[in-house]
């Protein structure tokens, strides 16, 4: 009888990891969801290529962690061998695809913060993590460049494309504000110059919701109240189902390789 | 044998270690091999075990695997046994490192390759890029992501024929 989930020895470092790789592969996983049924065969390639970027990202930053904790984990340990109260991502990467619109503005949302976040965290004083960054902040501008125009597209376009995205930014506005959050942990590492707080970017990622949304004719809701909980393992109902679908394999057939 | 053999054993190894692993290709685009994108990033010998370190050219790269596996073989099959081949990721691989022959060699495969020294673009601005066929510069952009995670759609408007372009990155 296998356990279901591994224990994690969460030190900041390893807690920060975690939370940016799981951000990267639960909406990852969800752009694959895309696969065979994007508008546009354009659309199908471009969703899973961005879908294999933060894969990309999500492995580099899981290796990262289980270096950093020591106890012999693994990438794939991580990824397969938690359940959803170990998953640390944002709420915002686990919602449903819903509509292209709603995949969109979800990416858009994404990609102009993490955009921003990876481009300065390129000067962290962690070599690793600096790495990562580097290699993150190119494959996410081409993903801010692709969702933000699509985002004009789509709001600056038909009556229901305009439909489409307006209740696409309604629904998922709630859930953009746990990008901006730190906790105690997280803050220490903060204070001793390793990372860099993700509040500090609050100004730069409203600067460019604002003009794009502006540009799309789309209205930008007022600031309001915030969903979170994902950053410490409070998820909404969706990530289970998602995960079933991602760990099947490995958890039903333990230590499986092709 | 003295340190100074093992010394020299070990630049032997090295040699016999990079021209070895130089030769493996891109599964993706096998005119280029792994030296001319700027990917084997250096190979080190201690006490007669090699090691082969690799970049990762996108995070995603599913190729990256792959050549991992053809360095194997080809130290292999270069009779080097006691190897490993280890991805380092700092720093990060830029398209700036393919080499003046990797990007020749790549318009002659008929994809475009990366302007060099572009550094990172205006994230709104567009590129000019040459058709790899015709050279004209009257071209524009299909799809931003292609067949791989590396590669763009273009289409040239003097020849009519698409062609991939190699992202800068
Ligand atoms: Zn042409």
């Amino acid at each position: 009888m296998t356990t279901t989930s591994i224990r994690v020895v969460e030190t900041p470092l390893v807690l920060y990891a975690l939370r940016r790789a799981d951000d990267a592969l639960v909406l990852g996983h969800r752009l694959s969801e895309w696969c065979g049924h994007a508008p546009a065969l354009e659309e199908d390639m471009a969703l899973a290529n961005i879908g294999l970027d933060l894969l990309g990202q999500a492995r580099s930053l899981y290796s990262y962690a289980a270096e950093m904790e020591a106890a012999g984990h693994t990438e794939d340990d991580f990824a397969f061998h938690r359940d959803a109260p170990q998953y640390r991502n944002l709420l915002l990467a686990e919602l449903p695809n819903g509509d292209f619109a709603r995949t969109i503005l979800r990416q858009f949302f994404y990609a102009a913060f993490a955009d921003l976040y990876w481009r300065a965290m390129m000067a962290s004083p962690d070599p690793t993590l600096a790495a990562i960054a580097a290699k993150s902040e190119k494959e996410t501008a081409y993903h801010l460049r692709h969702s933000a125009e699509w985002v004009i597209r789509l709001g600056d376009g038909t009556e229901e494309s305009h439909r489409r995205a307006a209740d696409a930014v309604a629904y998922l506005w709630p859930y953009t504000g746990e990008m901006f959050e730190a906790d105690a942990a997280e803050r220490a590492l903060v204070d001793a110059g390793t990372v860099l707080d993700p509040a500090g970017f609050r100004d730069a990622w409203d600067k460019t919701v604002s003009d794009i949304l502006a540009e799309a004719t789309l209205e930008k809701p007022a600031a309001g109240w915030m969903q979170q909980g994902g950053r410490s393992g409070r998820h909404s109902e969706h990530l289970g189902h998602l995960l079933a679908v991602m760990q099947s394999v490995p958890r039903a057939i333990p230590g499986a390789t092709w | 044998m003295t340190q100074l053999d093992n010394g020299l054993g070990d630049e032997v190894l090295r040699r016999k270690a990079i021209e070895a692993a130089s030769t493996v290709v891109d599964p993706e685009i096998p005119v280029l091999t792994i030296a001319d994108l700027g990917v084997l990033r250096d190979v080190t010998v201690q006490g007669g075990h090699v090691r082969v370190d690799i970049t990762p050219t996108y995070s995603g790269c599913p190729a990256m695997n792959m050549i991992a596996v053809e360095i194997d073989l080809a130290l292999s099959r270069a009779g080097i046994e006691d190897k490993e081949v280890r991805t380092v990721l700092a720093p990060a691989w830029t398209t700036d490192w393919m080499t003046e022959e990797g990007r020749r060699k790549l318009r002659e495969y008929g994809v475009a390759p990366p302007q060099p020294g572009t550094g990172r673009r205006a994230l709104f601005g567009q590129d000019v890029v040459a058709c790899p066929q015709c050279g004209s510069t009257q071209t524009h952009q299909l799809a931003e992501f292609g067949s791989t995670s590396c590669k763009a759609l273009w289409r040239c408007e003097s020849c009519r024929e698409p062609f991939d372009y190699f992202k800068c990155h």
